[in-house]
């Protein structure tokens, strides 16, 4: 019995998760941490909400809501949809080009420490002194004079994560470009690889100036800095440019792979191809390229003029153009298919129109003199958690539905998915939809609480309702993911409509992915061979030898020294812990030294031969291979 | 094609940094983590633009009275003659000359010194009329950029040292070229950078 095939203990096990540059375990730690952070950052849209129940409440103070609403919004978007989504993408984007690893499994696994370390930074600050107060957005003028440390957790959490999204998207662009097994043109790959593809592009450009202004704030508030101090010649505004140029584009790289999810989806359980693939495609492109012309939509009401502003909301209103040609693709592709209305594909169902109120209220606030009524008032509020949970949520849920034999090999309980949607989607609309008319009547966004007789406080109350039952379907879902753990093996494409290559790897998917390199004929290429009676895909070569890397444990020295760099930053500022810059050394020190030692050391992997695969095989499934 | 195998001259690839596929990906990735350093400079770049000049009432720091042309023009020269002597390198590596290459590799280090000694004299000359980091939002936004260029500077010179020292002895294979490549990169970039910052700091500074 070779070591490939052999039963680990505990302590091997935690070893291996922490050393592991395997795609697979990434994604599932990713998908682990992703939905810790998401249970967090409900549990304190939860809390928000109770407050804001009735009016002149006292449930929670001003300033713990302050620190709520911007750890919410900063664990939302940052710790929790971008790591839920990665570890999608992770699974799906080499299972899905029919590749055995990512271009760089090294950064994949750096990428995931640095994540989940710098967002257990920015947790830590609960129990540190307090939490960031100054919103997601931390706008200077706000965050420069927050007292405590609440601020230098975010800059800090944020930059240590923010540089692991940074080189995970840097991954998954090479991977697409140089791993693509033969036959997979650019033009044949799945729809959620293009949008992968184009998130991560967007990453790239996006995430250097959120970089650079955190840094301004780092240097600011922890060096004596004056980029955002007006008496010595700085300039808040600087923080608003480069806070949007990375933050529109934020929403972009979350919501395109979730279009890229639902264009999995929706032409499985309508079994017909996907409607209008190219221009799908082009579309994708599209609002990638758009979506960085727009990021002062943001900011119409700082002032910078009837000429910017006019611009702007011309380029804003243009992005509903690529939009709408997917969501009308959607629609043609479900028309006239043979439609099965499984969880996943009620989930796609609820996702149109809700995503299109979303898109329609977003355009609604692209002429800049609508937006001076709007702005920072519940009717943005509602905006935009029509486009995240609407668009996003809905997505990372049908596709957790879709997607759970390829991670676990388990399939999740239809029933209990169905009751989920309903509880969760009527919840959604009871939370947000009356948030339309609470902006519209006047009421701030941000605010703690409101006096009685505005005539908020029935839709106030409605919309705590909603958001309970928003809560209770998670917990139906979490419910469901565990019990799935008793389930039976659901084996090779469990769905029976699966179209890509990641539907016709055997169950469980051994380590290597493809036992040999898969020959790709066409758009859908497991669908082709389905459709002509194969009952495995076509290879592109005989069995053979396969190189593949090894293991390390660098990646997690490098993040823990950040991690330890962050606290000496951290108390950099105060005069009573002058041992503050030699943690931030020795923090530096172990990262720069752990990274001269991966350097210095050749690491050139390891071939896994002939016989341990078909050994391997036969422990998987049993004699005779997988035929 | 194996990471052990030996070669001459004549067996060697035309593109040896090209060669594996871990030396495609690392080329690849390499391109695009510079696409992304790009607009990290252009963040810096735009920042410095709006805070130039600007500082607390009275100030009497102006890009005029503070910059000199002649010191910039001799880091320019010794920062753009070291981009030459590393594409002198990546020559011989691709030619298999591994001696000419560390020779030209250690005269590239050199003159990366000499520019970086040179950005420490500068700076210690601007702290000590009183520019300090914490004395303007100029000198902050200044020190950040012209500093960010001048911190990514040593990291290329302790990259191509670490590199050079670490393959001293074993030669050239399909395993370190690409990382001698990746690293001449990285070089001309920095050089790249340089130029933009002798332009809008420096020449416009003193003349715009």
């Amino acid at each position: 019995m070779s070591s490939y095939t052999q039963k680990k203990g505990f302590g091997a096990t935690v070893w291996d998760y922490i050393t592991t540059v395997d795609h697979k375990k990434l994604a599932v730690m990713y998908l682990l941490a992703g939905t810790l952070f998401f249970a967090i950052a409900g549990f304190e849209a939860l809390l928000m909400r109770i407050q804001l129940m009735k009016p002149n409440n006292d449930f929670i103070s001003a300033g713990f809501f302050n620190e709520l609403l911007t750890m919410h919004g900063t664990t939302m978007l940052f710790l929790a949809a971008t790591p839920l989504l990665f570890a999608f993408m992770n699974m799906l984007v080499p299972l899905q080009i029919g590749a055995r690893d990512v271009a760089f499994p090294f950064l994949n696994s750096l990428g995931f420490w640095l994540f989940f370390l710098g967002a257990l930074f920015l947790h830590l600050s609960f129990f540190m002194g307090g939490a960031p107060d100054a919103g997601w957005t931390s706008y200077a003028s706000l965050s420069l004079y927050s007292p405590g440390h609440g601020i230098d957790f975010y800059v800090l959490g944020l930059q240590i994560s923010g540089a692991g999204t940074l080189i995970s998207g840097l991954n998954f662009i090479v991977t697409i470009i140089t791993m693509r097994a033969p036959g997979m043109t650019f033009m044949r790959m799945p729809l959620f690889t293009w949008t992968a593809l184009v998130s991560s592009a967007l990453i790239l450009f996006a995430f250097p100036p959120l970089t650079i202004g955190l840094l301004m704030m780092l240097f600011d508030r922890m060096f004596g800095g004056n980029f955002f101090d007006h008496t010595m010649g700085g300039n808040t505004i600087i923080w608003e440019h480069l806070f949007w140029i990375f933050g529109h584009p934020e929403v972009y790289i979350l919501v395109l792979p979730a279009f890229g999810l639902f264009s999995e989806i929706i032409p499985a359980f309508s079994r017909k191809r996907l409607f209008g693939y190219s221009s799908m495609v082009f579309a994708t492109i599209l609002i990638g390229f758009l979506g960085f012309m727009v990021w002062a939509h943001h900011m119409f009401t700082v002032g910078l003029g009837p000429t910017a502003n006019a611009i702007f909301a011309v380029a804003t209103m243009a992005i509903a153009v690529p939009t709408g040609m997917k969501v009308f693709n959607w629609i043609l592709t479900i028309w006239g298919g043979s439609i099965k209305v499984t969880t996943p594909m009620l989930y796609a169902l609820g996702f149109i129109p809700s995503f299109v109120a979303g898109g329609v209220t977003g355009v609604m606030q692209a002429s800049a003199p609508l937006d001076y009524q709007l702005h920072d008032s519940y009717f943005i509020v509602a905006h935009f958690h029509y486009v995240i949970v609407g668009g996003i949520v809905t997505a990372l849920f049908g596709s957790a539905h879709f997607y759970w034999p390829i991670f676990f090999n388990r399939m999740l309980n239809e029933t209990l998915g169905k009751i989920t949607f309903w509880v969760f989607f009527i919840g959604f609309h009871l939370t947000f939809f009356v948030q339309h008319f609470l902006g519209l009547m006047g009421m701030p966004r941000r605010v703690f609480t409101y006096m009685e007789g505005q005539g908020w406080d029935q839709f106030n109350y409605i919309s705590t309702i909603g958001a309970l039952m928003m809560g209770v379907g998670v917990i139906l879902m979490v419910i469901n993911c565990l019990m799935s753990i008793k389930g039976k093996p659901a084996g090779r494409d469990p769905w029976g409509d699966g179209r890509t290559l990641e539907w016709s790897i055997p169950q469980p998917i051994p380590f290597y992915n493809f036992r040999q390199t898969p020959l790709v004929r066409g758009l859908d290429p497991w669908w082709i061979e389905k459709q002509e009676g194969n009952k495995e895909i076509t290879f592109a070569e005989p069995v053979g030898d396969i190189h593949m890397p090894n293991n390390s444990a660098i990646p997690f020295v490098i993040s823990i020294g950040m991690f330890i760099a962050a606290f000496g930053a951290l108390y950099n500022p105060d005069a009573d812990k002058p041992w503050s810059i030699y943690v931030l050394i020795a923090g530096l020190a172990i990262t720069f030294g752990a990274m001269i030692f991966r350097s210095v050391k050749d690491d050139h992997g390891f071939h896994l031969h002939k016989e341990e695969i078909l050994e391997i095989e036969e422990h998987l499934y049993g004699k005779g291979g997988n035929k | 094609m194996d990471f052990n195998t030996k070669f001459t001259p004549h067996t060697w690839p035309d593109h040896p940094e090209q060669a594996t596929m871990e030396g495609k990906n690392k080329v690849v990735g390499f391109w695009i983590f510079l696409a992304c350093e790009v607009v990290l400079f252009a963040s810096l770049f735009a920042t410095y633009l709006a805070l130039k000049n600007k500082g607390p009432a009275g100030m009497e720091f102006t890009t005029q009275s503070l910059f000199e042309l002649p010191l910039a023009f001799a880091m320019t020269m010794l920062l753009l003659t070291s981009s030459l002597t590393s594409v002198y390198a990546i020559y011989h590596m691709r030619n298999f000359n591994f001696k000419a290459m560390q020779t030209w590799l250690g005269i590239t280090v050199l003159l990366g010194l000499g520019f970086l000694g040179l950005e420490i004299y500068e700076f210690n000359h601007y702290v000590g009329l009183g520019f300090t980091f914490n004395q303007s939002a100029f000198s902050t936004s200044f020190y950040s950029l012209v500093g960010t260029h001048g911190f990514h500077v040593t990291l290329g010179l302790v990259w191509i040292t670490t590199l050079m020292l670490r393959n001293a002895k074993r030669g050239l294979n399909l395993y370190n070229a690409p990382k001698f490549f990746v690293a001449a990169l990285y070089w001309h970039f920095i050089d790249v950078v340089w130029v933009f910052i002798f332009t809008v700091v420096y020449l416009m500074g003193v003349i715009g």
